[in-house]
């Protein structure tokens, strides 16, 4: 707001969110830069507990309060970090928004949907109860519920579990933020459902000229839905770029290994499903160097010295990684794991 | 009504006949023979006989539960044996004393307890936090005979604000009444206002995990208003149904408490009807009680549906 149209909108530097668990101190996420202008879209992928969520509930400040967080995230060139929970609680659900995973129980079931959704808005834009129900029933109409207007004093546990992500989104979309961060948004539904939901998102992200993060574990849907995309594990960032080109030319083997085993339609019955070998490492005893170090096909002795510098392999397009001039050697997957 | 309130009321009348028929057999089965022990150790068989006779304990026992049940419905409970005056007005003229007793804890108890609960919770794991859930450890411990007197020590002999027993009635106001009423109260509450803080608590900081605390969180609230919004109906339902159980608990503890400080009320009724053998005014009495308590859960029940819309949909 102010400032000139091609500045970030939200511009995260070196972010990095330590945890106190029950083992102790855990870097959850470290090193993490990027900036989205209006309008802009990203992904965030990788397997669970490689600090995507983490990533997301750092940006709406909803960490819990041992977590320790440093670097810098930026909102319209406002600093967020160490921001008090009173001026947070202004911009969220108002200027940032989140959806999340489980829409069954990302409702207050004592309460109306009508209610839930008229929340933001009697908060941030101080809506009169009518005002704020009325508004309710064309946000609810707007992301499809059937029936909105009969059906907006009915409880969630009266609606199903696409129908409850409508809500849960038109909740979000509710004070039209500037940021919208969809965490998982589909992995709770049913797969016919799951179109559905991100074509709404993505018609309301259009629509309404938000950025949007979007988290998921499924490589698909963010080819289908972003611009750009950051391939996180173990906490780092591993890989970015804009989407297409790191669907071209993948250069991390962390990526390629997700890639490959990614269920593939029309594989002839009975080939196994590529896996990536090994677990995902403990984030309370990181290695010191390339967190992929202990599951890479490609691993030598450099990867475990050092956390590897970024590699710019293209325009935009980063790669976490010393071996890139063997990952990237031939064409795409073509190193075997 | 809707089917919910009628199906817990079903509920309500069959527990109500069950508890009727066990109090009956089992009062009835005491050894010892009202009659003998009115009459004393001396008096003749054919005095004994005759008294039995009269009061009805000849007949068979069908007879007389069913006859006990058919007064009951009309509001005609007998004569106590001892005092020869209707069994019904011996219990109204305590009930006076027991019931505001019970309301009285049952306010203090929910008002210590949802205080403490909260605020435990919402500042899990913190100074204040320990430092009452210790408190209430303490409460538990106590036996509320013994806090009693701890009480009428400090407040009646040292302080001199209230007296150490006896009831003021109801003629010269509310004030004199509740006076009298205050200390038995606040012992009958301690122990069960440290239970019900610590359900409380419990409650608050398992709601506080749910998903729809965080969504709450994403859409601006403070945690502050989240707590009251959001967290505190949905915590009511497990601290609702303790406090119905604890109801029971209350009645129960009154007739210590009542002898403690000399209140002509139900409990104490019941305790003397004991050492009497008043048997028709024990059973009546403890039948009272009975009521009492499954009437209160009976309510609890129906505000169950109140607080949750799940329940009242899913028994339609």
């Amino acid at each position: 707001m102010g400032n000139p149209a091609n500045a970030p909108l939200i511009d995260v530097d070196n972010l990095g969110v330590r945890l106190n668990t029950s083992r102790g101190p855990a870097q959850a996420v470290r090193g993490i830069s990027f900036s989205l202008k209006r309008g802009e879209t990203l992904g965030l992928v990788g397997e669970s507990g490689c600090g995507k969520s983490v990533t997301a509930l750092a940006l709406m400040g909803l960490l819990p309060d041992n977590a320790v967080l440093g670097g810098s995230v930026r909102l319209d060139g406002r600093q967020l970090i160490k921001l008090s929970d009173a001026d947070y609680c202004k911009l969220r659900g108002n200027r940032i928004s989140m959806i999340f995973q489980e829409p069954m129980t990302a409702l207050n079931p004592m309460h109306t949907i009508g209610q839930q959704v008229a929340e933001p808005l009697r908060r941030h834009k101080n809506y009169s109860a009518g005002q704020a129900r009325t508004e309710a029933i064309a946000l609810l109409d707007r992301v499809g519920l059937p029936d909105a207007a009969k059906r907006v004093d009915a409880y969630p546990h009266q609606f199903s579990g696409g129908q409850r992500q409508r809500v849960t989104i038109a909740m979000a979309l509710a004070c039209e933020p500037d940021l919208l961060i969809a965490d998982e948004p589909t992995t709770a539904l049913d797969v016919t459902i799951q179109g559905q939901i991100l074509d709404l998102i993505a018609d309301l992200v259009e629509e309404r000229g938000m950025s949007m993060i979007l988290i998921s574990h499924d490589l698909g849907v963010i080819a289908e839905n972003v611009e750009r995309m950051m391939v996180m594990y173990g906490g780092t960032v591993v890989e970015s770029g804009p989407t297409d080109e790191v669907f071209r030319r993948m250069g991390h083997p962390y990526t390629q290994g997700l890639f490959r085993a990614r269920p593939r339609f029309g594989a002839r019955k009975g080939t196994r499903l590529k896996t990536i070998t090994g677990t995902v490492p403990e984030l309370a005893d990181l290695p010191s160097g390339c967190t992929f170090a202990d599951r890479c096909p490609l691993v030598v002795d450099g990867c475990r010295a050092a956390l590897p510098p970024v590699v710019e392999v293209g325009h935009g397009h980063g790669v976490r990684c010393i071996r890139t001039d063997v990952s990237m050697a031939d064409r795409v997957g073509a190193v075997s794991a | 009504m809707s089917v919910f309130v009628l199906r817990r009321l079903v509920t309500l009348l069959a527990t109500l006949v069950g508890a009727s028929l066990i109090i009956f057999l089992v009062l009835d089965a005491l050894p010892g023979n009202a009659a003998q022990m009115l009459m004393g150790a001396d008096a003749s068989p054919d005095a004994v006989r005759a008294l039995t006779i009269k009061l009805g304990l000849d007949q068979p026992l069908t007879v007389r539960y069913l006859q006990w049940i058919k007064g009951m419905a009309v509001g005609d409970l007998g004569n106590s044996y001892v005092y020869g005056t209707p069994v019904a007005g011996l219990i109204a003229e305590r009930l006076v004393l027991t019931i505001p007793l019970a309301i009285m804890s049952m306010l203090i108890t929910v008002t210590l307890a949802l205080a403490a609960g909260i605020y435990t919770a919402a500042n899990h794991n913190k100074l204040g936090d320990v430092g009452v859930m210790s408190l209430t450890q303490v409460g538990i411990a106590l036996p509320n005979f013994w806090f009693a007197i701890l009480l009428i020590l400090l407040f009646s002999v040292k302080l001199q604000w209230l007296s150490a027993g006896g009831f003021a009635g109801w003629d010269d106001g509310i004030w004199p009444g509740v006076k009298s009423l205050l200390l038995p109260a606040i012992s009958l509450a301690v122990v069960q206002a440290a239970i019900l803080a610590r359900v409380t608590r419990s409650a608050v900081l398992e709601v506080l995990r749910e998903d729809f605390v965080r969504t709450a969180r994403a859409k601006g609230l403070g945690k502050r208003e989240v707590l009251w919004s959001h967290v505190l109906r949905n915590a009511m339902i497990p601290v609702m149904t303790v406090m119905g159980l604890q109801f029971a608990n209350l009645l129960a503890g009154t007739i210590v408490i009542e002898n403690v400080f000399y209140l002509p009320g139900l409990g104490r009724l019941i305790f003397q009807s004991i050492a009497n053998r008043d048997l028709i005014v024990v059973r009546n009495c403890v039948m009272l009680l009975a009521a009492m308590v499954v009437i209160v859960n009976f309510v609890v029940d129906v505000l169950y549906a109140f607080i949750d819309p799940r329940i009242k949909v899913h028994d339609l």
